[in-house]
């Protein structure tokens, strides 16, 4: 498969999920691995585009296709994404386990919806569980990023 | 947590597709988006010795209109029913429905198919599409056969489909009575429905209320022997059996039900 544009190529058992083949194979630990049970979203990254949970998805389904991880989104040079650097500018993270995987579920919203409405972030983000609710900052981050000012239609 | 050991096989068409879950007899699965049965395997609760991989069957993936009716392919993402333009304006239930499937990620991997044979009463699209009176086709080594949705789920995860026999398609008249809505009650979004209402004109059915998706025959009699909506609603629990677990004890899913149905109602009433 494509991982962050770089072709990457090994034989895995049939059962590999694609978060391990991501992390153990491609060497690529950004995606953490939370509830292991498609609940959480820490796991999250973008296949052909779309956002998926890595862990309820088979290496073998991934094969032949585009998959992007955190370490994909920062250009050559090292310069942040924007949602990257909205996250770092809003404090949109705590603890930081969630951030991977609220990352790549933002960037995927907004390729969908450019720009959407505070209420139609937390929807979207509804896959992503954090466990410091740092919610507020986070849904912060998003509309930043998508170059809004923050709270346009805050409740 | 991964699945038990198992062989994977993809099919690039139908027949192959077929073929491949002859060779592996009873202990063969086909693999859609994998979002009901890798949980499952994970679990260990789906021990399939090979999984035949469909998720590469284009030919399975669109949505048709047919005239009288849409045909949606069984391998259709929830993500592709909210999105599309045809079913928002044919059957905006579906659309609707689909679009409140757990959550973003999962809607770009699970699919209609895979959430009708996985057969979950507490799944949104079977009670969805129990509501539209669809048609389900199944081909198997034998041909192709069409399935009526009240004729299809027999039990807990338990479908007319035999073993080997794939759900190709979701034939789906279109209504005759434009309004619609569908309501569920959930903790989470990520989480099964506690109880589920889908409204299409005067059919109304139940997500996990009983053993499989139900209608609920006692409100749809109510309504056509001329009872307004509230009264009808109040008839929403007759003879259902829900289930109880850590979510909900029998009587608060029949109360849910009740005003879960009332709600829909409303709201579908002031859409027509």
């Amino acid at each position: 498969m494509t991982v962050n544009g770089s072709a990457v190529t090994a034989e895995v058992a049939d059962r590999t999920l694609l978060v391990h083949f991501l992390r153990d194979v491609a060497g690529l630990t950004a995606t953490n691995i939370g509830c292991d049970t498609t609940s959480c979203g820490a796991c999250t990254v973008l296949l052909d585009g779309q956002s998926v949970k890595s862990c309820t998805v088979l290496a073998a389904q991934a094969e032949g296709r585009e998959v992007t991880t955190l370490e994909g989104l920062a250009a050559a040079g090292g310069e942040m994404h924007p949602v990257q650097q909205a996250f770092h500018a809003e404090h949109g993270l705590q603890c930081g386990f969630c951030t991977p995987g609220m990352v790549m579920a933002a960037v995927s919203l907004l390729a969908e919806n450019p720009h959407p409405t505070e209420e139609q972030v937390r929807t979207g983000l509804e896959g992503n569980l954090c466990r410091c609710t740092g919610y507020h900052n986070i849904v912060r981050a998003v509309l930043a990023a998508s170059g809004q000012a923050e709270g346009q239609d805050s409740q | 947590m991964i699945p038990a050991a198992f062989t994977y096989k993809r099919a690039w068409s139908v027949d192959e597709a077929l073929d491949l879950a002859a060779q592996g007899g009873e202990d063969a699965k086909f693999l859609a988006g994998g979002h009901s049965l890798l949980p499952l395997m994970k679990l260990r609760l789906a021990v399939p010795e090979t999984l035949v991989d469909i998720g590469r069957l284009a030919e399975l993936s669109s949505v048709r209109d047919e005239g009288s009716y849409i045909a949606v392919g069984a391998l259709t993402t929830h993500h592709d029913l909210a999105t599309s333009g045809l079913l928002g304006q044919e059957l905006p239930l579906l659309a609707h429905a689909a679009g409140e499937v757990g959550d973003p990620q999962v809607r770009h991997r699970g699919t209609i198919g895979g959430s009708l044979v996985h057969a979950d009463p507490a799944a949104d699209l079977p009670a969805v599409i129990l509501a539209l009176d669809a048609t389900l086709v199944a081909r198997g080594p034998g041909g192709s056969r069409e399935i009526a949705a009240a004729d299809f789920f027999h039990g807990l995860f338990e479908t007319a489909l035999a073993p080997g026999e794939l759900l190709t398609e979701i034939r789906i008249p279109k209504p005759a009575q434009a309004g619609w809505a569908f309501q569920k009650f959930t903790k989470r979004a990520i989480d099964w429905a506690i109880v589920g209402v889908a409204v299409q004109g005067d059919a109304v059915a139940l997500v996990n209320m009983g053993q499989t998706p139900v209608r609920a025959a006692a409100v749809e009699q109510a309504l056509a022997s001329g009872a307004a909506p509230d009264a009808a609603a109040a008839h929403a629990a007759d003879g259902t059996s829900a289930p109880e677990d850590i979510n909900a004890d029998r009587g608060y899913r029949e109360h849910l039900a009740r005003v879960l149905v009332g709600r829909a109602l409303a709201e579908s009433r002031s859409r027509s």
